[in-house]
């Protein structure tokens, strides 16, 4: 076992540092000085170029590149411009409310996805497949920020129920404000996970372990959930660790749409103010966030189905 | 009743027996695969007929007419203003309103309707090709090709897909081009993990064998007999992928960071929407948004039924 979770963190650590090298490299592609966009439209050249040196951009670019791996390791993410404060800093600040509709939106979305699947297996009807199947062809082409914009308009402005945006100022607010946010959120993952735990419940149900229990006379609905569960539900958990990506992507969007003060807005932000050090941050963060999520499925994954780490 | 078996991640063992790439040493490589392609139960007399092939084309055939011909019925400039009617209730003259610059909401929707979805589709022949010819080279000479190209294919991957486009996007600037380079970058992993796995599979087939063993040079094996095997699984998950696209230019130009203004597109016009709801204008957020929806769920049936016509019967 010890074995198993050692082999994936090495293999993961050339992957982390090729999402730092990639990140560095666009930022260096990306056109435009940091200094001089840090020091605005008055700055004059020598100012610029004090600034630079300071910040060791006239640096050979592999003189760079380690400083920049150098300060990854240490939490210097540098500076950024728009908040006159450090990177460091603004993370701490905002990712609390991005993990927190994140957490939300994994709660609804699997509320959401588990119960129609097992109803779907449980069915095995074509009025249940229908309904499912139309649920997630029409989910999945919806943009997040569509469905945001639309559980605004409906539940927020015409009936009033939930905010229509912002973040509050407790815990109960936040959560009260992340619910439309993280319907939002859990509805791009939602097609995905009803697909695969349908596809995976019906394996189990073919499986001859569901058969003894149907043929012993259990009921369909109980063998489902008693028995093809146990064991779809843990495709279930590496679906939603695959889905992380999706997640941290829909979170972006949405975040934008609801005015929370996240890392997602923070990165639309950024962007549109060419805020260089708080973009390359907030890209490698993203990536590194991903690849921990994917080594802690595979470890979660492993340690519930040994056949995993038996047959690597 | 029973479908097809289709297995699930968890015991597709290597070698993989259905259709789908074998898991690699535990790898993040197998796991971020989006090619497990699930089929749901599905009642006979859809699967016999595949009527959901039909009614996606049929949908999405009736949607491309309209925005194809539409334009020649609605003759106004998409971009002509009327500072003076602003946000005008639907008439003759203006079927479903103008916006706040009093433009027409049908001739916006019409031409943006065009641009969204020209650039869903082509945006995905480039990372077609790129996926195929990379994923086939991983699959075919294993070893370090396989290695580079799947490490690679980890390391883009491990972006969330909107985070690297947006940064692309902060990189090249806004407009068409950069939306094309974007998705090229980051969608060609897909296509190339799907191709590989298919290769996997059919390099150990007699067929191929059969080939070596009669002379056939590689490039002569590799693109007459095995890339044309894989194409039909890149085919089905182009479907998708094009869902995945018109969700991707619509966000960034409702975002501001695509389709550069004053040129009509759907993610724009809901931008607008959503600015001027207090106005109780709803039609620019819905017309565009529900738009979005028929599209993708058409491509997301279309999809489907390709599954089941094109699933090699292994």
């Amino acid at each position: 076992m010890g074995k198993y979770i050692l082999r994936r963190v090495l293999l993961m650590i050339p992957i982390v540092l090729g999402v730092a090298t990639l990140s560095f490299i666009l930022m260096k592609l990306a056109p435009g000085d940091p200094a001089a966009a840090y020091l605005g439209d008055k700055a004059t050249p020598e100012n610029v170029a004090q600034l630079r040196q300071a910040w060791g951009l006239d640096e050979p670019m592999i003189i760079q590149y380690l400083q920049f791996l150098a300060g990854l390791l240490v939490g210097d993410f540098g500076q950024s411009f728009i908040f006159q404060t450090s990177v460091l800093e603004l993370l701490t600040l905002r990712m609390p409310a991005t993990l927190l509709l994140m957490l939300v939106s994994l709660v609804f979305a699997v509320v959401i996805s588990v119960p129609l699947s097992l109803w779907v297996a449980a069915k095995r009807s074509a009025a249940s497949a229908i309904v499912s199947r139309v649920f997630a062809a029409t989910v999945q082409g919806m943009p997040a920020f569509f469905v945001g914009t639309l559980l605004i308009l409906v539940l927020g402005v015409n009936l009033g129920i939930f905010p229509v945006g912002g973040y509050g100022s407790n815990f109960g607010e936040h959560l009260y404000s992340l619910v439309l946010p993280g319907l939002a959120v859990a509805l791009t993952i939602c097609p995905v996970l009803i697909r695969s735990l349908t596809a995976a419940l019906n394996d189990s149900m073919s499986a001859e372990y569901t058969n003894f229990a149907l043929s012993k006379g259990l009921s369909r609905k109980r063998t489902v959930i008693d028995y093809a569960f146990r064991n779809a539900g843990i495709t279930g958990v590496s679906i939603l660790g695959i889905q992380v990506g999706h997640l941290v992507g829909g979170a972006l969007v949405v975040e934008n749409v609801f005015a929370i003060p996240g890392v997602g807005s923070l990165l639309m932000e950024a962007v549109l103010a060419r805020d260089y050090d708080v973009v390359q941050a907030l890209t490698v963060i993203f990536g590194v966030l991903v690849v921990l999520v994917y080594l802690l499925t595979d470890v979660v994954y492993s340690l519930v189905d040994p056949r995993v780490r038996l047959g690597a | 009743m029973t479908e097809p078996i289709t297995s699930s991640p968890a015991d597709t063992g290597a070698g993989g027996a259905g259709g789908k790439p074998p898991r690699t040493r535990g790898g993040t490589a197998s796991r971020a695969t989006p090619t497990a392609r699930f089929t749901l139960p599905l009642p006979a007399f859809l699967r016999r007929h595949n009527l959901q092939l039909w009614i996606g084309a049929v949908i999405l055939g009736a949607m491309v007419l309209l925005l194809a011909i539409g334009p020649l019925f609605v003759t106004g400039d998409p971009n002509r203003q009327d500072l003076l009617n602003t946000f005008a209730p639907s008439s003759i003259a203006h079927p479903l309103g103008t916006d706040q610059l009093g433009r027409d909401v049908l001739s916006r929707f019409l031409h943006g309707g065009r641009v969204d979805l020209i650039v869903a589709v082509v945006a995905v022949i480039v990372p077609f090709i790129l996926g195929t010819i990379l994923g086939s080279l991983a699959g075919y000479f294993g070893r370090w090709v396989d290695i580079v190209i799947m490490r690679l294919a980890d390391i883009v991957s491990a972006f969330p897909f909107y985070v690297l486009v947006i940064v692309l996007v902060f990189v090249m600037g806004n407009g068409m081009g950069s939306i094309f380079v974007a998705i090229s970058a980051v969608s060609w992993v897909a296509y190339a993990r799907i191709v590989r796995g298919e290769v996997l599979v059919l390099r150990e087939q007699e067929f191929i064998s059969a080939c070596r063993a009669s002379g056939l040079s590689t490039p002569r094996i590799l693109t007459r007999h095995i890339i044309p095997n894989t194409v039909s699984q890149g085919v089905i998950y182009a479907m998708s992928d094009i869902v995945l696209n018109i969700g991707v230019v619509v966000t960034l130009s409702y975002f501001g960071m695509g389709i550069v203004p004053p040129t009509a597109d759907w993610g724009q016009m809901m931008n607008d929407g959503q600015q001027y709801m207090g106005t109780g204008n709803y039609g620019l957020i819905l017309w565009p948004g529900f738009a979005v929806v028929i599209v993708s769920f058409a491509l997301a049936l279309i999809g489907d039924g390709l599954t089941n016509t094109l699933k090699p019967k292994r």
